[in-house]
């Protein structure tokens, strides 16, 4: 099969391949680190964390058509209005979500699963009466459109360079959010001790719903981003939600380091194995070497060594 | 048939022969043939609702991979009937001859390696039986002798789903792809369509059901079933007692698969097709659904939850499509929050105390003294 190419093509090949496993990392970086937080950090297996992510999405494409209607001459800068939008419109939703449902079950983890399956079949339902089932797509300003030429047979589409550089961003302000500030020391001790650091005087419901706020924020981020990269239906969330939960537990649930790795080795597999076989067949192989690594060593590539 | 009486307590017993008189006498007699079939498809769920009961309810191994075993053995099943559809003057215009019809659209000129022993309906039978539960065992296995379990069992398996599902999808010459094998008809030479077969098809399943019940009651009452409870409450100290948790984890989870992979191959026989969409991700969840809004706990709350949920998903999705995934979400969330166990939780904690009154007071008026609510009171 390499016999057609001349090295530098196969070298071209492989940078492109290699971009595009990064456009995807970028995508599960973002879904993975709300993820981490409400499933690493507080132990609630979200279900409908991929709903948020489309609220995102929505809210982004909302915005783009409230722009171009009304303010035509700003439609180059929309997205970052939009950006934070769709973080505070999943972050709201996501703390009533947790006010109602979540906080009557944090002794039950299992059920969180069952219960936040529910709210994504009703979200996933909500979407399509509100926006109809069809995907829609968010017009993108001029500026993004096109590719960049490295050299002569390497492209990268602007796109994806810009999600990848909020990836980059989001990931670092997370980081330290959780690691640096006051908030994110508090989020911590609850995790680790809920007992203990109520005793001390963090309010922990308080803690609890902005940490899960927080994490579904995210979403609301990531899936604004991933207008910039595809179409966005009612269902669209669900066809994420596995591989998401997977980056995250390979990773071992409650590092964010770890997350990071994970999504960015599970996505070059699948992206370089694309190119050798159909697109079906790379993302099966991908999995199975998850689960096949997750059975012998279940607590993860990188484990935070905590006495239980 | 004799039921001992140990082996059944009393509401139990009422229970069974609810349950015996519905599905045996009551339906048959009031709904016509297609709805009939129907509820015999609704059955296949309860068997896989019967695995979850003791897997789940009891052994406390939330699995979110049912449809896999289902699916695998709804696949063994489809896979002898589509070979017998395909006999070489069926298939004749095909430009292979006597290879099912999928794999003629896909270039395959012959019958690959592993659909050759479906040809003997033996094998197809012991296949059917045999490799759910040989690969729960894998799975099993590999994750309870490194003692992972709850939450990273459930999304574990959840991946294995839909693994299975993009597998069956991709490779489309080999098993039908996103349509699956449709066009089943004969089994043995017996045409399984018509109005009759239907009929006598829903019977054997119903036998089939019971004997599944049979074997989960008998698991129940055993030393076993004690300990999967034990196990579920306090794991440490069952293995500190002695008892290898792994192995007991492996059984359930096995029984399990075996149960919903004969769901499945009846699944294929009354429905008349086999598809990717019963193996994947939603079906798996919808199956634990039925489980939890029968009741967790209870292998007849269980088959009344796969048969209701099931009635009104196709009744409300006939007539307001849109309310059924609110509905169905409101109900999970509903079952999940205010009545973790289920129906058969509200029947015992409601109607039972009731009729027990009213026995009671029978008695009391007969002159007895009442000592039978202890005779009454749960085996567990």
């Amino acid at each position: 099969m390499f016999g057609d190419y001349s090295i530098g093509d196969l070298g071209s090949i492989f940078v492109m391949q290699g971009f595009a496993g990064l456009i995807l990392f970028s995508v599960y970086v973002l879904m993975a680190l709300g993820l981490a937080i409400i499933f690493g950090q507080m132990g609630v297996i979200n279900m409908a964390h991929g709903e948020f992510m489309i609220l995102g999405a929505y809210v982004t494409w909302m915005t783009s058509n409230l722009f171009q209607a009304y303010l035509p001459s700003l439609f180059s800068g929309y997205f970052f209005l939009a950006m934070i939008l769709a973080f505070l419109a999943s972050g709201a939703l996501g703390m009533l979500v947790e006010w109602v449902l979540i906080r009557h079950l944090y002794k039950r983890p299992l059920d969180t699963l069952l219960a936040t399956w529910g709210l994504s079949l009703m979200l996933q339902q909500a979407y399509r009466s509100v926006f109809g089932a069809r995907e829609v797509g968010v017009e993108l300003p001029q500026w993004m459109l096109g590719s960049l030429h490295v050299t002569d047979s390497i492209e990268v589409p602007i796109n994806g360079v810009f999600v990848m550089c909020l990836t980059v961003l989001i990931t670092i302000s997370v980081a330290y959010v959780l690691y640096m500030s006051r908030w994110g020391r508090q989020v911590r001790a609850v995790v680790q001790n809920r007992i203990m650091a109520g005793a001390v005087g963090i309010n922990t419901e308080k803690v609890d719903r902005y940490t899960y706020g927080l994490g579904c924020g995210i979403a609301g981020v990531a899936g604004s981003a991933f207008t910039m990269i595809g179409s966005t239906g009612p269902t669209s969330g669900q066809l994420y939600i596995v591989d998401t939960f997977l980056v995250v537990v390979f990773g071992g649930a409650a590092s964010l380091l770890g997350t990071i790795a994970s999504a960015f080795s599970i996505s070059q597999t699948q992206s370089t194995l694309e190119f050798f076989m159909s697109g079906s067949m790379a993302k099966v192989l991908t999995l199975l070497a998850v689960v096949g690594i997750l059975m012998l060593r279940p607590q993860g590539l990188f484990a935070l060594k905590v006495r239980k | 048939m004799v039921i001992n009486s140990r082996f059944f307590n009393r509401s139990e017993l009422m229970g069974f022969i609810a349950l015996a008189a519905v599905l045996f006498v009551i339906l048959p007699l009031t709904l016509d043939v297609f709805r009939l079939n129907l509820v015999a498809k609704y059955l296949t769920y309860a068997f896989v609702a019967l695995g979850l009961v003791l897997c789940w309810g009891y052994g406390g191994i939330l699995s979110l991979g049912q449809g896999v075993f289902f699916g695998l053995g709804g696949y063994c099943m489809a896979m002898f009937l589509k070979l017998e559809a395909s006999s070489v003057e069926n298939t004749k215009i095909q430009s292979t001859p006597g290879i099912p019809d999928f794999m003629d659209w896909n270039q395959i000129t012959a019958l690959p390696l592993f659909w050759q022993p479906f040809h003997s309906l033996t094998f197809t039978i012991l296949a059917i039986i045999l490799v759910p539960g040989l690969f729960a065992l894998i799975i099993g296995t590999a994750m309870f002798k490194r003692r992972v379990g709850g939450t990273y069992f459930a999304i574990i398996t959840q991946a294995v789903a839909a693994i299975l599902t993009i597998l069956i999808v991709g490779q489309q010459g080999y098993t039908g792809g996103i349509n699956g094998m449709t066009d089943l008809r004969t089994l043995k030479g017996w045409d399984i369509r018509p109005d009759h077969a239907k009929i006598i098809l829903y019977f054997v399943e119903v036998v089939l059901l019971f004997a599944c019940i049979g074997i989960a009651q008998f698991i129940r009452l055993t030393k076993l079933g004690r300990i999967l409870v034990a196990m579920r409450e306090q794991e440490d100290r069952v293995r500190f007692s002695g008892y290898s948790v792994a192995n007991f984890k492996i059984f359930a989870f096995c029984m399990a698969a075996v149960f919903a992979a004969i769901g499945g191959a009846m699944f294929a026989l009354n429905v008349g097709f086999m598809s990717p969409s019963f193996v994947g991700i939603v079906p798996s969840i919808e199956m634990v659904i039925y489980t939890a809004v029968g009741g967790r706990m209870s292998i007849f709350g269980a088959i009344w939850g796969a048969i209701l949920v099931n009635f009104a998903k196709t009744s409300l999705s006939e007539s307001f499509p849109q309310l059924w995934l609110f509905g169905l979400g409101a109900l999970f969330i509903a079952v999940v929050l205010a009545f973790p166990n289920g129906l058969s939780g509200l029947w015992a904690d409601y109607v039972q105390p009731r009729i027990d009154r009213l026995f009671a007071s029978r008695k009391a008026k007969a002159g007895w003294t009442d000592n039978s609510v202890a005779d009454g009171a749960p085996a567990e």
